[in-house]
């Protein structure tokens, strides 16, 4: 086995998590669906941190975390702030500036 | 110079072994109907991660993925589930028409690009492995170029987190438009709006002395099912026991209308 193995693994699971943002409708499950995504791209940079013999891409993954959590938790403060207006989590229904 | 990366066996097995069920729960949870069910599944594949993560040298970022993703984030994300309402579940009509055709082409279109990319390419050098930089340990490498290159970045970093903090808060705050109504106010209305029988509060639940639990309903004077009695969550799930068995045998049910 070469270490290449987990690139395919994380470019699977990226395209996945692509996959679940444009089909799903529960806002929620789409945040966890952009989840999966930053999840693979991390798997991404720790695994050409391991091939390179280098710790950055180590130092950029541990970044990519802390974004992910900064994103959760605004994305989901806005979520609950469109469930209290609409009483719907799906993504359909926040369509004011459509019409 | 460097030496050249071999990978153990053991490794292989559990590389072998856990990155089909990643992608089968990754798939798993673009399938499954409920968001709690998506949610398991996604902490799963995150597990999963993180084993990968300590399997390639990279301990400290394989603690931090169970700590802050399983953790914190998927706790959020279920915490969110139970405020909206984890019934919620996803309508699957499509609202755009041939969306999911489309999706699933570019995906197939972009995956095999990806797949057949890395397949492709080559580094034009052997993969070197971590034990060189891994040395003198790995949270004490990440540390020392945190705290000297990235240390601008890890700043700038904390300085978001902040900014995250506050804004989730300013998002989550709750005006009041109108005053909260008074005690007096709540009993006032609580009179003149509906019936007089809503005011008095509503029937509990229960047969007599005979069966108190709470999928009980009560029974009207006529020998039916007081519907009020009966939380609405436990209607709604169908799991209402007939109260008609625990009726008094000698109780006359039959009702004569004075006149």
């Amino acid at each position: 086995m070469n270490p290449y193995n987990y690139l395919y693994v994380a470019a699977i699971l990226f395209t996945i998590g692509a996959v679940g943002v444009v089909v799903r409708r529960n806002a929620i499950v789409v945040f966890m669906c952009v989840e999966l995504m930053l999840n693979a791209s991390n798997l991404t940079l720790t695994t050409f941190s391991r091939i390179n013999g280098d710790l950055n891409g180590q130092v950029v993954a541990f970044f990519t975390m802390v974004i992910a959590a900064c994103e959760v938790v605004v994305g989901l403060a806005i979520i609950v702030t469109i469930f209290r207006s609409r009483r719907s989590s799906s993504i359909d229904d926040a369509s004011l500036l459509k019409r | 110079m460097n030496p050249t990366l071999t990978i153990a066996t053991p490794e292989a097995v559990m590389f072998w072994f856990m990155a089909p069920l990643a992608v089968v729960a990754a798939l798993g949870m673009l399938l499954v109907k409920k968001a709690v069910h998506s949610a398991i599944l996604l902490a799963w594949v995150m597990i999963t991660l993180a084993f990968f993560y300590i399997a390639q040298g990279a301990l400290f970022l394989g603690i931090v993925q169970v700590v802050v993703y399983t953790g914190a984030v998927m706790m959020l994300f279920l915490f969110i589930l139970m405020l909206v309402g984890v019934d919620s579940s996803d309508s699957l009509t499509e609202t755009i028409r041939g969306l999911r055709p489309i999706a699933i082409t570019a995906a197939l279109g972009f995956g095999g690009l990806m797949v057949s990319l890395i397949g492709r390419a080559t580094l034009g050098r052997e993969a070197v492995g971590l034990e060189v930089a891994n040395a003198g340990g790995n949270v004490q490498g990440l540390a020392q170029l945190l705290f000297s290159t990235y240390v601008w970045p890890f700043e700038v970093v904390s300085a978001l987190l902040i900014t995250a903090a506050l804004g989730a808060m300013v998002l989550a705050h709750h005006q009041r438009t109108v005053a909260r109504p008074t005690q007096r106010e709540q009993a006032v209305n609580r009179f003149r709006s509906g019936s007089l029988a809503s005011a008095a509060g509503l029937p509990g639940p229960g047969v007599f002395a005979r069966h108190n639990a709470v999928d009980v309903p009560a029974l009207l004077p006529d020998g039916s099912a007081a519907p009020s009695s009966i939380s609405a969550t436990l209607k709604a799930r169908g799991d209402v026991i007939d109260s008609s068995a625990y009726q008094l045998d000698n109780v006359d049910t039959t009702v004569t209308e004075e006149k």
